[in-house]
Parts: C-alpha cells; sequence; structure tokens
C-alpha cells in the first residue's frame, strides 16, 4: 500500500492485516521504535484537528521518526501559495510520509499524485477519514471479534460527514451491515449504491443496533437550514437517556469527537456502560503507527 | 494569396437545409457559392480546383459559445489562438461571450473584440453583449448600443439573472431589436456551493451536488418570461432531461425558443469526475446518464436546435488545484467533431441531423448568414475527411489552453480543410493566417 487515501477500494485482507498490525502496536510491539528510525513523518493540517494531529504524532514518534509539523496559521498558504506548491516543498525537505488534513475533499488525491512519499488521509473535507474508520473497526472487533451478521447504525449529518463515508466502506468491507439515519435533507442521494440501509425513522431501527455510532453536528447547518434547530435535531436524532434504555443490553455507543453534549447525545449516555468513545481515543494511536508502518515500508 | 474561385470536385455535400446529400462539384467565387452541381463543373481557367473525393463538404460549422478570453485573460486565450483552435475544429463562425475582463457591456469593448479578429482574419467572430452592466445582474445594459455596434445576441453567460423583474424586462426591451436573449440557467440557491451533479458519485466523492433542479427550474421561470413577453430565449448548454421536457413542450406552443448542448454533456457522465479529475468540472455539470441520453434524443428530434462547445479555455493554475476551487470550464473547439460524430456512430443522431446541428440549426438560432451552401451563401465550408482515426493531444491544441477531458481519446473524422468567404483558413494541420 502506497498510500492511504481512503477505505474505498481497500480489500477486506488489507483492512484486516492493518487491524492486526494495530493490535500488536497496542500489546507494545518490541521492534516498533525502529522501524521510522531517522526518518521525517511531515503533518500538514490545512484544517484544525488537535487530537488527529497529536495521535498521528504520538504514532510517529513510537516508530522512532521526527515528525514536522505544519499548519495553517501563519503558513504560505495564507500567502497564497497553492497546495501542491506546498506539498512538492515540503516533500524537498525529504520526508517518508506527508499526512494531510484538508477542507477540500480530493486534496490528498491530488497531492498524491504529485510527490513521491507516502500520502496519508487525516481527513478530507466531507469524502474520507480512513484512520478514525479503521481505529473505529479495531474497537468493535476488540469487542466482537467478527463483524458478520453485526449492524452498525450511524446517526446523524451523514451529508458532510467523512468519518461516516469511511465507516461504511470499512464496515461493509468488513460484512457488518451499516444503517445511516439522519434527517432526509443530510441523506445524500446514492447511499444505498454504497451498500447501506437509509432511514431518517431513528426509533424504528434503534433495536436492530450492535453498535450505534453518533455524528458530532454542526451548527453551521442549522444557519444553513438543513434542520430548523439544535433542539429539534436532538428530539429526533439525538441518542437520549430514554433512547439509550430501547438499545440491546450489549450495544456499543461510539463518536469520533468532539462531543456535542446533549444535542446528538446524552452526557449520561456518553458516559454510560454502553460507551466505548474513549476505547476509540486510545486505539487511535496504534492503529495510526499501523498505517505509517504499512505505507512507509 | 487565395484566387478568387474554387472549385471543390466530388464531395460528398451535405446540406441539411435544402435537403442535400450525395456528391456534388462546389464554385466557388468572389467569397459566395456560385454553383452546386450533381454532373462535374467545368472548371474555369482561374479556378483553383479541390479534389474532394472520398471526404464530405459541409456548411461551415457555428459555435454559438465560446470563450476567447481577450480582453482581460489572454494568457488563456486570445482572438486570434481561439479563431486558429476554432477553423482547426471546421468552425468558421464563433459566438464570443462578453464574459471578459473588462465585461462586453459596451461598444468599445465590442469594437475592440471586433478589431482583434479583423486582425486574426481567420473565421467571423460574432459578438454577444452583457444582459447587465459588468455582469452584476441589476441595471440593463445598454443593449441598442450593442445592436448597432453588431452584437448578434445578448446574455449574461456563466451567471443567471436572478432578478426575474429585470430578466422580465431584457426579454421585452430585446424585442425591439428582435434579439435572441441567451440564458446561463441556473438558480444559484438551488446549486449553493455545489461544485458536480448530485448523485450517487458525489456523494461517494464527498463533494457538494449539484441538483438538475437548479437548472429546469429556471428554464421553467424563463419560459413563463417568454410566454408573456414573446422574445427570443436560447438557453445554454442544457444538460439535463428536465430542462429537454420543458423546451420540447414551449416549442410545441410556438414559443421562439432555442437551445444549445456541448459535446461534453452529451458524451459524459458525472462519473467522468473519477478521481477528481478538475477536467471534468464545468458548470452545469457532467449530469446523470439518463440526462445525457434525454440530451441525445433532443439533439435528434430538434428540441436542441445545435451544438456549441462552451469552449473556456483555463490554464494550470485554474486546474490543478483541489477540486472545490477549481475554475468551471473545458476546451471544446478542436474535439467538437469527433465527439458529435461518436455520437452519430452510437445511433444517437443520424449524420444529416449532426450536420445541420453544427450548422444550418445554429445559423438559424441567431440569424446568422451561412450554416448552408446554396447559391449565394458565404463560401463558409468545412471538408471532412470522415475515417481518419486520431487521438486527441492537448498538448498539440491551436488553442491556448489544455484543459479537456478528451486528452488521449480515439475519435474517427477530421477536419481537412476550412473555408472561410472563400478563402482557405486551415488545411493539413495548419492555419492559413493572411499576414499582410
Amino acid at each position: 500500500m502506497r498510500h492511504l487515501l481512503g477505505i474505498e477500494g481497500l480489500r477486506r485482507s488489507e483492512i484486516e492485516a492493518l487491524l492486526d498490525r494495530a493490535e500488536a502496536h497496542l500489546h507494545g510491539s518490541p521492534d516498533a521504535s525502529h522501524v521510522l528510525r531517522g526518518k521525517v513523518v511531515a503533518n500538514l493540517f490545512f484544517e484544525d484537528s488537535t487530537r488527529t494531529r497529536t495521535s498521528f504524532e504520538m504514532a510517529a514518534h513510537a516508530l522512532g521518526a521526527e515528525v514536522l509539523n505544519w499548519t495553517m496559521a501563519g503558513s504560505s498558504v495564507s500567502k497564497g501559495e497553492t497546495l501542491l506548491d506546498t506539498a512538492r516543498n515540503i516533500e524537498a525537505t525529504g520526508p517518508v510520509a506527508l499526512i494531510i488534513r484538508h477542507r477540500s475533499s480530493g486534496a490528498p488525491h491530488l497531492v498524491a499524485r504529485h510527490v513521491r512519499c507516502a500520502v496519508v488521509n487525516a481527513g478530507d473535507g466531507t469524502h474520507e477519514h480512513p484512520s478514525q474508520a479503521l481505529l473505529d473497526a479495531f474497537t468493535l472487533r476488540r469487542r466482537w471479534g467478527r463483524f458478520d451478521g453485526r449492524t452498525v447504525l450511524i446517526i446523524g449529518d451523514i451529508l458532510h460527514s467523512r468519518v461516516a463515508r469511511s465507516n461504511l466502506h470499512c464496515l461493509t468491507a468488513l460484512g457488518a451491515k451499516v444503517v445511516l439515519c439522519g434527517p432526509p435533507t443530510l441523506l445524500p442521494p446514492g447511499l444505498e449504491s454504497l451498500g447501506a440501509r437509509v432511514t431518517s425513522r431513528l426509533d424504528d431501527v434503534l433495536p436492530e443496533a450492535d453498535a450505534v455510532m453518533c455524528l458530532r453536528v454542526q451548527s453551521e447547518r442549522q444557519s444553513e437550514s438543513f434542520f430548523p434547530s439544535a433542539r429539534e435535531f436532538s428530539r429526533l436524532f439525538g441518542l437520549n437517556a430514554a433512547r439509550a434504555e430501547r438499545l440491546k443490553p450489549e450495544a456499543l455507543v461510539m463518536h469520533p469527537g468532539p462531543m456535542n453534549r446533549g444535542v446528538e447525545i446524552a452526557p449520561a449516555v456518553a458516559d454510560g456502560p454502553h460507551s466505548v468513545i474513549l476505547e476509540q481515543v486510545a486505539h487511535g494511536v496504534a492503529v495510526r503507527r499501523a498505517v505509517l508502518e504499512v505505507v512507509c515500508r | 494569396m487565395n484566387p478568387t474561385t474554387v472549385l471543390l470536385r466530388r464531395g460528398r455535400v451535405i446540406d441539411p437545409r435544402h435537403g442535400v446529400d450525395g456528391v456534388r462539384d462546389v464554385l466557388v467565387r468572389d467569397g459566395v457559392v456560385a454553383e452546386v452541381s450533381e454532373a462535374p463543373i467545368q472548371a474555369p481557367p482561374d479556378a483553383q480546383v479541390v479534389d474532394a473525393q472520398g471526404r464530405w463538404v459541409l456548411p461551415g460549422f457555428i459555435d454559438l459559445h465560446v470563450h476567447l478570453r481577450e480582453p482581460g485573460e489572454e494568457g488563456k486565450e486570445t482572438v486570434l489562438t481561439g479563431s486558429r483552435a476554432a477553423v482547426a475544429g471546421g468552425f468558421t463562425a464563433v459566438v464570443a461571450m462578453p464574459n471578459t475582463k473588462p465585461v462586453n457591456d459596451s461598444v468599445l469593448i465590442t469594437e475592440y473584440v471586433k478589431a482583434k479578429a479583423r486582425e486574426a482574419g481567420l473565421c467571423r467572430v460574432y459578438l454577444a453583449g452583457a444582459i447587465t452592466k459588468g455582469l452584476q445582474g441589476e441595471e440593463m445594459a445598454e443593449m441598442g448600443a450593442l445592436v448597432a455596434a453588431g452584437c448578434v445576441c445578448i446574455t449574461d453567460d456563466g451567471r443567471p439573472v436572478m432578478n426575474a423583474g429585470l430578466m422580465r424586462r431584457a426579454l421585452q426591451y430585446a424585442t425591439q431589436f428582435d434579439l435572441p436573449v441567451m440564458v446561463h440557467e441556473e438558480d444559484l440557491t438551488l446549486s449553493g456551493k455545489g461544485v458536480m451533479h448530485e448523485g450517487a458519485t458525489s456523494t461517494r466523492l464527498g463533494l457538494i451536488g449539484i441538483p438538475p433542479s437548479a437548472e429546469v427550474a429556471m428554464v421553467a421561470r424563463d419560459l413563463v418570461l417568454l410566454e408573456e413577453t414573446r422574445g427570443r430565449l436560447h438557453v445554454a448548454h442544457v444538460s439535463c432531461e428536465g430542462s429537454v421536457r420543458l423546451i420540447r413542450e414551449a416549442k410545441r406552443r410556438g414559443l421562439r425558443v432555442t437551445a444549445e448542448a456541448t459535446p461534453h454533456h452529451f458524451t459524459l457522465e458525472d462519473e467522468a469526475v473519477g478521481d477528481y479529475d478538475t477536467h471534468a468540472r464545468m458548470n452545469p455539470p457532467l449530469r446523470s446518464r439518463q440526462d445525457v441520453l434525454a440530451v441525445r434524443e433532443a439533439l435528434a428530434d430538434g428540441t436542441i436546435d445545435a451544438i456549441a462547445t462552451d469552449h473556456a479555455p483555463h490554464g494550470v493554475l485554474e486546474k490543478q488545484v483541489e477540486f472545490d476551487k477549481a475554475w468551471n470550464g473545458v476546451v471544446g473547439l478542436e474535439t467538437a467533431l469527433g465527439l458529435t460524430l461518436a455520437a452519430v456512430r452510437e445511433g444517437a443522431l443520424s449524420l444529416t441531423r449532426a450536420v445541420a446541428l453544427l450548422s444550418d440549426g445554429p445559423a438559424r438560432a441567431f440569424g446568422l448568414p451561412g450554416g448552408h451552401l446554396a447559391v449565394g451563401a458565404p463560401a463558409d465550408i468545412t471538408v471532412v475527411e470522415p475515417d481518419v482515426e486520431w487521438t486527441v493531444d492537448a498538448t498539440r491544441f491551436f488553442s491556448r489552453s489544455r484543459n479537456t477531458p478528451f486528452h488521449g481519446r480515439r475519435l474517427t473524422g477530421r477536419v481537412a480543410q476550412t473555408w472561410v468567404g472563400g478563402r482557405l483558413v486551415f488545411e493539413n494541420g495548419q492555419t492559413k493566417e493572411s499576414r499582410s
């Protein structure tokens, strides 16, 4: 695997191999600190994301790499430099991988076509966030072992969610069923052709779920009239305590963070017995180590 | 130096306006067609004789929709380089859009472009003036002055006239000049920040979609206004089934509406965006298979009058960027014939109909001379080698820009010669410029 631009197109065996490596890293793979010793990994974050950036940074360090952190503020981009020029200039300093977070869908693909080093997509616009999907799948696999017969319900702003897209590709590749649920204005066309079941009736599908993934609702979507108010969104699509009561007893509750407590998820649910939200965060580093190891090989 | 008398011998003449399709000799004298004959014509002593056997002799193509980028963005295209691309593509006349910098909303810019076109001396360059000053959609430009300076239509192309009241008055006001009003149909509140067709592909790629309703709703609005004003409406680059249906119905009711479609809209589907290929970014966007089929049907049945390229040159700076930051547009003059003939071979429309869409249809839509080969018509003629296969190589375009999604595509049928007013302006891959 030369780049990790998305989950779409990956084979089940490739995903499983990444998860297997993550498992090894989670237990502290003894040889890991040599893998990228003396190498440089560049973090190119054109959009703020402290947790993803830090997670990749920790993963790179654990593999023995130096990390060059490059952020938007005060950069040459604000002086009008193009994405490609920025990427080529940073590549010229000799990193083995560029980790790119960008607000435009497809930005890492553009860069990957023009550089020689590995490119890892750390979230591109509303397209994909592959390492997030891998850590989600990793979290589920550690609980479940296998995905066959399992149903994962993803709730919220599917239209703008790169997490939803990557998870849809990842979970269906691994054999799970995926149900996407949100207001009709946030359910783009063609999701069925990607293998999902689509609904706006949360209460109907809730009891079927083996795992529920709540997505962050951005307040700007309210001003864009995708839904009338956060209050109404919460009433129709929020995972509140009453809804949590109707979940299967062993169902898992997930969230990619950062959470709007009280909007898409109630505080008691986020911290409750179903929640594996902090496990997801902890697994992020192990999964990203596996990703860097594979693309830099 | 071109002789004033030319005899095109034994070519297959296809002249849809007059129902001609057969081997003919065509005699050209003093810039006009002097004789078309089934029987061989005795070559006058001063005539240049061109052997057209095995070739098609067609009325020169007319493109109602090109962007020549001059004045203002000469790095992308100029009137000269655009004219070269036109004649290389078999076009003997083009209509240049007004979204130059500055905008063609005044006699000054119209005259400037006309002067550049005369200097280039290749194809006929007609001008489209702006509907509104600066294309701002707020105040009408001086339509009478633009018409007097030679503009053949008005349009805010690239932008819709969102103000329905203003659009109504523009249509009304234009009736005194019998001027077609060309419209870029897009309701901006529906297209929003969209960058491609809304469908499974935009969902998969995480790109914001533009629903067909963005176009169809405006077509509906403008047809309503047309009915009231009894003006002339020309719908630019029709991309979807809903628009086609409305235009077909309006024509049936006798409204004076004409329409055009581009080769990329009747050739490619939204999936052509592939891996964020910015060469497939255009406005209106490439649509679904169903829309492509509907546009093809409309080309065949006469709902659409003309094939127009919307030739929109852009440089690398506008295209080698993130998809949502890329500019819209594709160059089209040099690939239009090959793509049209591909649609003919696929059975979408007849050859005669294809020729009509490139010549007679556009001439009639805007009331331009040419578009046919009757005696007395301007000797604007495109000679085609129908069976030559070639590969699109954007690096060899006459256009100054290379933004095409068709680079590397195999096409059949190529322009051998282009004649404008009886003068040979393109032959065997070379433009013939008369430098005085």
